[in-house]
C-alpha cells in the first residue's frame, strides 16, 4: 500500500529528472509514496531510484512495454494504482505524462488536475492550485472523491534530496498478453545533441521569427547557447517557420522552463511564450523593437540589432 | 468514414493582453487547436477520405455562433449539448462519449487542449472511456489500409515519434497539423441552412457532475520590469553581478 503513486519518465538510458520533482509534491502531501517505472530493461534505471525515500520502487518490466503506447501503459498504470491503492496518481507534466495519465484517471473513473504550482490546506481539504489562460492567471481547484490524478509542473518544485536508506524494488506482476493493442510504434525522430536539456539547463538561449532562416538560428542562438554551455529554445513562429525542431518551443503549448539565465534573442514576448518562461531568475531580451512586450518583464533588456549584438556577445562570453 | 469533432468555444486569446487582463467583453472564438482539428477533418473530407463531418459542443445557446462558425468553415452538421455548467474534463470527456456511441463514428479528432483551461486531458479521457487507441499532439495524419489504420506523427518533448493506430481511434491536434482557412461568404451562407440538433445530457442517457470546483482565481505575481542596458559591455558586466557568467 502507498498513499501516493508516481509515474517516473525514463528514456531508456536514464531517469527524465524533471520527473523526480513530482517526489517533493508526494512528501508535502504526506504518507508514504511508491515510485512506478513502465518499459522494458529496467535494472538500471530502478536501481538509480531507490534512495529517494519511497516505500518501494515499482517496476512494470516486460517486452510489451518497450515503447510508451499510451493504451497499454494506461492500462497497467491504473492496474498499478488499484492494487496499491493509491489515492493519488502522480506525474510531472510533460507530453509523456499529459499522453497517459489522463487515460489512466478515465480508467480510475478519477478527476484530475494537470499543471499544478503549489498545495495549499482549506478547511483541512488540499487545494490544488493551477495556471490558466497561459499562466496569465492561477485558479485554486478542489477535487472530490477518494481517487485524483494531478501532474506538477518540475519548475514549482524543489528536485527531492536522494540520501533515503534503499528502497525496495519490486516487480509489478500484470498479464501482458490481455494488454491492448491497438497502437503500433512506428519510428522516432533520432537527433543528437551535446547541448543539455532545455527543461534541466541552467541557461537557455532562444529565438524568434527575425533569426530569419535556420543558419542565421544555428549560428547566433546555437554558439550564444554553447559558449555559456546552455539548451537551446525557440518560439512558436521560429518553430513554425522551421528554423528550429518542434521540441525547442517555448511557452504555453510547449516547454515551460526556469533557468537561471534565460536570453530571448528576437522575441517580442507574445504571451504564449512568457507563459513558458516567467520563473526564470534572470531574463534578457535583445530585440531591435524598443517597445517590444518583452522588455516590461525582462531583466536586463538591450535594444539593437541581433546580427551585431549577438556575435559580440558570444565573443565577450568566451573571454570572460 | 464519418469524423466527429469535438470543439469548445474560449474567449479569444487575442484578446487577453500581455498584463494578462482579459478584455471587459472577450470575443468568443472556437479553441484554436480545435479549429485545427475542423480543418484537418475538412481536408480528410477534400481528399475524398471522409463522406461525413459532424461537430458536436457543449454549453449554453450563446455557443451557436461558434457553431455557426464552424459549418460556415465547412463542418456538415452540428449537435449542440444543451449544458451551461462549469464541467471539468472529465465530465467532458463522459458526455462525449455518450455521443461518440450515438454517432459511431470512425475517427474523432480534436484539439490537444483548451486555451483558455490549458487541461490537456478530454481527448486521452475519452480515448480511455471508449477503450479506443489514441494519438496526441499529432502534426501529420495518413490513413492506412483502406482507411482502417492511421499513421499520426506526434510532437513529443524528445522530437517527432510516428505511430500507426487502429480505427475507430480518437486523434488529439497540435499548433503544425495545418493552418485553418478563413470562413468564406459563401461557406456562412451555407451554413445558415445546416442542421444544429440540440440535446441534453438526460437525451444522451449520460449523467454527469463535475468533481473538480474552482474555488477562486488571482493575477499570478508580475514580474518588475528590470533595467535597460545600453551596450553588451554593461550587460555582460550586470550578468557577471548576478553570478550567472
Amino acid at each position: 500500500m502507498a498513499k501516493t503513486l508516481i509515474l517516473i519518465e525514463h528514456d531508456r538510458q536514464q531517469v527524465k529528472r524533471p520527473s523526480l520533482h513530482a517526489i517533493t509534491l508526494a512528501r508535502q502531501l504526506g504518507g508514504d509514496y511508491a515510485l512506478l517505472v513502465l518499459g522494458h530493461g529496467l535494472d538500471d534505471i530502478a536501481a538509480s531510484l531507490v534512495s529517494y525515500g519511497a516505500c518501494a520502487v515499482v517496476v512494470a518490466d516486460d517486452p510489451a512495454l518497450t515503447e510508451p503506447l499510451a493504451d497499454r501503459y494506461a492500462t497497467v498504470i491504473a492496474e498499478a494504482t488499484r492494487k496499491r491503492g493509491a489515492k493519488t496518481l502522480l506525474g510531472t507534466s510533460s507530453t509523456f505524462s499529459k499522453d497517459v495519465l489522463p487515460r489512466a484517471a478515465a480508467l480510475l473513473d478519477a478527476p484530475m488536475v494537470t499543471d499544478v504550482l503549489a498545495i495549499e490546506e482549506i478547511d483541512g481539504s488540499i487545494m490544488y492550485r493551477r495556471p490558466i489562460n497561459a499562466g496569465s492567471m492561477l485558479t485554486t481547484v478542489r477535487v472530490e472523491g477518494d481517487r485524483r490524478v494531478l501532474t506538477v509542473r518540475a519548475t514549482a518544485f524543489e528536485a527531492p534530496a536522494a540520501n533515503a536508506a534503499p528502497s525496495p524494488i519490486e516487480r509489478f506482476a500484470f498479464d501482458a498478453a490481455s494488454l491492448p493493442n491497438g497502437m503500433q510504434f512506428i519510428s522516432r525522430e533520432q537527433r543528437a545533441s551535446d547541448r543539455p536539456d532545455l527543461t534541466e539547463s541552467r541557461v537557455v538561449v532562444s529565438g524568434g521569427r527575425p533569426l530569419k532562416d535556420k543558419e542565421t538560428f544555428e549560428r547566433l542562438v546555437g554558439g550564444l547557447a554553447d559558449a555559456l554551455g546552455g539548451a537551446v529554445g525557440a518560439t512558436r513562429a521560429a518553430v513554425d517557420a522551421g528554423m528550429a525542431p518542434n521540441d525547442y518551443q517555448v511557452g504555453q503549448t510547449g516547454k515551460v522552463v526556469a533557468p537561471e539565465l534565460y536570453i530571448a534573442l528576437g522575441i517580442s514576448g507574445a504571451i504564449q511564450h512568457l507563459a513558458g518562461i516567467k520563473d526564470s531568475r534572470i531574463i534578457v531580451a535583445i530585440n531591435k523593437d524598443p517597445d517590444a512586450p518583452i522588455f516590461q518583464m525582462a531583466t536586463y533588456g538591450l535594444v539593437g540589432d541581433l546580427h551585431h549584438i549577438v556575435p559580440q556577445l558570444i565573443e565577450a562570453v568566451r573571454r570572460a | 468514414m464519418k469524423i466527429l469533432v469535438p470543439f469548445k468555444s474560449v474567449p479569444d486569446p487575442n484578446d487577453v493582453t500581455v498584463a494578462g487582463a482579459a478584455a471587459s467583453t472577450p470575443k468568443w472564438v472556437i479553441n484554436p487547436f480545435d479549429e485545427i482539428a475542423i480543418e484537418e477533418a475538412l481536408r480528410i473530407r477534400e481528399r475524398g477520405e471522409a463522406t461525413e463531418i459532424v461537430g458536436v459542443t457543449i454549453g449554453a445557446p450563446a455557443v451557436d455562433e461558434q457553431i455557426r462558425a464552424a459549418l460556415a468553415m465547412g463542418v456538415d452538421r452540428a449537435i449542440r449539448i444543451d449544458d451551461s455548467r462549469a464541467l471539468d474534463p472529465y465530465a467532458v470527456a463522459r458526455i462525449l462519449g455518450a455521443v461518440v456511441e450515438k454517432e459511431a463514428p470512425h475517427v474523432v479528432i480534436m484539439g490537444k487542449q483548451a486555451v483558455d483551461d490549458d487541461s490537456n486531458q478530454v481527448g486521452q479521457m475519452l480515448a480511455g472511456l471508449l477503450g479506443w487507441p489514441q494519438a496526441t499532439f499529432v502534426s501529420k495524419i495518413e490513413f492506412l489500409d483502406n482507411r482502417t489504420r492511421a499513421q499520426c506523427t506526434r510532437e513529443t518533448d524528445g522530437g517527432l515519434e510516428v505511430v500507426a493506430i487502429k480505427l475507430p481511434a480518437i486523434i488529439t491536434t497540435d499548433l503544425r497539423l495545418n493552418e485553418p482557412r478563413y470562413v468564406s461568404l459563401p461557406g456562412l451562407m451555407k451554413a445558415r441552412h445546416k442542421l444544429i440538433e440540440t440535446l441534453t445530457c438526460d437525451q444522451l442517457g449520460v449523467t454527469v457532475r463535475p468533481r473538480t470546483t474552482t474555488l477562486s482565481i488571482s493575477s499570478p505575481p508580475k514580474r518588475a520590469a528590470g533595467t535597460r542596458v545600453e551596450s553588451v559591455e554593461e550587460l555582460v558586466a550586470k550578468l557577471r553581478q548576478e553570478q550567472v557568467l
